[in-house]
């Protein structure tokens, strides 16, 4: 299906340049010129992700950083963490336990830099009345307003990206900047989104968000720990969403939803590694995939540890 | 070559001098344009939050209008069918407007689309080659095949007619049949694609229904031709061209079959919906009953089923087919009833409730209807340039100049 694979021959490059200059000149005509300056070229230019070699990667990164650095006045590094072999990332949510707190909702906020203005959540809390049904989506609050978490009547499932083995976002997007890494994240090139929103329809989770307007943040609330395929600053017009922190998962480190969860409702794991949790979660506990009619086939796991 | 730039210059010199009428026309339009220009330069600046559209409501207003518009630029076909197919003579003659229509129609298209890109500049990405188009897979990699291949087409189609006539020459069936025959298929297939672009969608069972791409084109057959008849109208009324009546009864009674396929795929639409009556008739319910008190839609897909329903029988009738009163009031009821049923009638149902079942109203913004309105008026820019040129060609009363 994917037809970019690693990166292609020099030929490319020739064709390419010469594409560059002939679209260079068309484009400067039509473009403001205020910002013809080299890097606004640079990343007009800038090739496919997968597209491009470690070298040119490398480049891509300092000018990315550098942006960055100009516009929070704090130095951001942005990584290019590979996937590691052997893993494929799988998430549990233990919904006997949640209490609907919503820690990691803004828990996943302060870590991948999304805008605060517009608020841009990737976890959306839905809160269930008990006792009815089980879960009805078109009967799901995502807006309830407690004073106190867990309300005695009521039940909470957190939803976000599924990290689906077969994403429909990703076949139907018309450029390729969204695709799913061998480690089973589903990524988006924020400097190849065109922004037509189809993905925005094709998702099944309301999973993706959309930058309706330029993202926007206090320089001391960037979290300069970044991914280019992540939480980097993101840019207006691009969709975003969960990656299971990959900045934070590729070295190693639990999401910072896992690490945020009062009541230990989240888990995290390898799940080809038998002897992880997860895995222990699934074979042993009563699991369930959201929308499982779809066949969108999620890594993301509801169960329950212990009756309600 | 010296005859080349003096019939540019014969060409140009038509198309921008004019009667007052031309100018006060082609003058208001502009302005209509410099309006939408100036909305839109203020939503390149702060991006697509000027909208009404937002996360869970994330197509709108400019894809409502695109989906309906694909379906006009078929209007060509219903008139290539008859005329070349069963070879009806008053229908042959007219069939270039037709094309310059479905040309039109899909260069507003491709500006809606354009519009609703979040990064437009980045436009080149899906191209084949040069960027990273996702073809096969994706439905909207095949729209953007699809909808440029009729675009070239019809642009050759009448531009080579035109050219013939232009230097007194009859047009080669040689050259042109095998495209015509092949336009038929072609504008059959964008509207397919781009049904199908909403039906593969599993995650919106609004959409998700096989019976999505035979309603498009039965609309499509409605619209298309009803823009047509009125077209005709003017044309015939502002300059020598002759239409005969029976050209436009007869579009106007296959208009009648194509409304009655219409309804009876909305009917066996609404049974499959109502009678079983699952989770997945959420969006059909707030179409046409409002959910939760949210009744945003309502009162348009209303309007829509009885206009659509009142034409339906206008023009089923002969006797209100022919009288031009009653056939205009048709046609106007059949645009604005096929407009919204077609525009936010589809597009928004999809939506709502979205997937984790929030419902959202979406109402288009002024800046987002500025910019339509901008678009709207570019195409009708686009179709008086064209017919300002077309017309004396065709009556043969503009001639270019060559060597004998």
């Amino acid at each position: 299906m994917n037809r970019i694979k690693g990166n292609r021959a020099e030929r490319k490059i020739d064709r390419r340049t010469f594409i560059k200059g002939a679209a260079l000149g068309l484009a400067a005509a039509a473009l403001p010129l205020n910002k013809s300056d080299a890097s606004f070229w640079e990343a007009f230019f800038q090739k496919h992700f997968r597209e491009m070699n470690d070298e040119e990667i490398k480049k891509v990164l300092q000018r990315l950083e550098k942006e960055a650095e100009q516009k929070y006045k704090k130095a951001v590094k942005i990584g290019n963490e590979k996937a590691m072999p052997g893993v494929l990332f799988g998430y549990g949510l233990d919904l006997s336990r949640c209490i609907g707190c919503r820690r990691c909702v803004y828990a996943c906020v302060e870590e991948n830099n999304q805008s605060k203005d517009p608020q841009i959540h990737w976890i959306t809390v839905l809160r269930f009345k008990k006792g009815e049904k089980w879960v009805d989506l078109e009967e799901s609050e995502k807006y309830y307003n407690p004073s106190l978490v867990p309300e005695k009547d009521y039940f909470y499932m957190p939803v976000q990206c599924q990290q689906c083995e077969n994403p429909p976002c990703v076949r139907s997007c018309p450029t390729q900047a969204t695709w799913k890494e061998p480690d089973g994240i589903v990524v988006i090139d924020y400097n190849w989104c065109i922004g037509c929103r189809y993905c925005m329809a094709a998702c099944p989770y309301g999973a993706r968000r959309f930058n309706w307007s330029a993202p926007n943040r206090k320089p001391e609330e960037i979290n300069p720990k970044t991914h280019y395929l992540g939480n980097r600053p993101r840019y207006k017009g691009v969709v975003e969403k969960c990656t299971f922190c990959i900045q934070r998962t590729r070295n190693g480190r639990y999401p910072a939803c896992v690490e945020a969860c009062p009541v230990g409702a989240r888990k995290f794991g390898n799940l080809l590694d038998p002897n992880s949790e997860i895995r222990y979660a699934i074979e042993n506990k009563r699991v369930f995939r959201l929308k499982e009619d779809l066949n969108t086939s999620p890594k993301f796991y509801y169960f329950f540890a212990y009756g309600v | 070559m010296f005859y080349l730039i003096k019939n540019f210059f014969i060409a140009l010199r038509q198309v921008f001098i004019g009667n007052k009428k031309y100018y006060l026309w082609v003058g208001f339009l502009l302005f209509l344009i410099l309006l939408g220009v100036s909305a839109y330069i203020d939503q390149a600046g702060r991006g697509l939050i000027i909208t009404g559209m937002r996360d869970q409501v994330s197509w709108g207003f400019y894809i409502s209008n695109f989906t309906f518009l694909v379906g006009v630029a078929a209007a060509a076909v219903l008139l290539v069918i008859p005329a070349y197919i069963y070879n009806f003579k008053p229908i042959k003659e007219i069939v270039l407007f037709g094309e310059l229509l479905a040309i039109t129609a899909i260069s507003m298209c491709l500006l809606f689309v354009m519009i609703d890109m979040g990064q437009p500049v980045r436009g080149w990405h899906i191209l084949p080659v040069i960027g990273a188009m996702n073809f096969p897979a994706s439905l909207l990699a095949w729209d953007v095949v699809v909808l440029n291949g009729y675009l070239a087409i019809n642009l050759f189609i009448s531009f080579y007619v035109l050219y013939r006539l232009s230097i007194g020459k009859e047009y080669k069936m040689s050259v042109v049949g095998p495209l015509i025959i092949l336009s038929i298929p072609w504008a059959v297939s964008i509207h397919t694609v781009t049904a199908f672009l909403y039906n593969g969608l599993s995650a919106r069972p609004f959409w998700n229904a096989s019976i999505l791409a035979p309603r498009f084109l039965a609309s499509a057959f409605c619209s298309g031709p009803a823009i047509m008849i009125i077209l005709f109208q003017i044309i015939r009324k502002k300059s020598e061209v002759e239409i005969e009546d029976r050209a436009i009864f007869k579009i106007a009674e296959l208009i009648a079959y194509a409304m009655g396929l219409n309804l009876f795929l909305l009917g066996a639409e609404v049974f499959k919906e109502f009678y079983s009556g699952s989770i997945h008739t959420y969006p059909i319910k707030y179409l046409y009953f409002g959910l939760h008190g949210k009744t945003a839609l309502v009162p348009w897909i209303w309007t829509a089923t009885i206009l659509n329903i009142t034409a339906f029988f206008l023009f089923l009738f002969p006797k209100t087919r022919e009288n031009f009163t009653t056939l205009n009031m048709a046609c106007i009821f059949v645009i604005i009833g096929v407009y919204i049923e077609k525009g936010l009638g589809l597009v928004v149902p999809g939506f709502v409730p979205d997937t984790l079942g929030e419902i959202y109203e979406y109402t288009p913004t002024t800046p987002e209807v500025l910019i339509t309105i901008g678009v709207w008026a570019f195409g009708a820019l686009i179709y008086t340039l064209l017919l300002k040129f077309a017309v004396p060609v065709y009556t043969g009363k503009l001639r270019f100049e060559t060597k004998t």
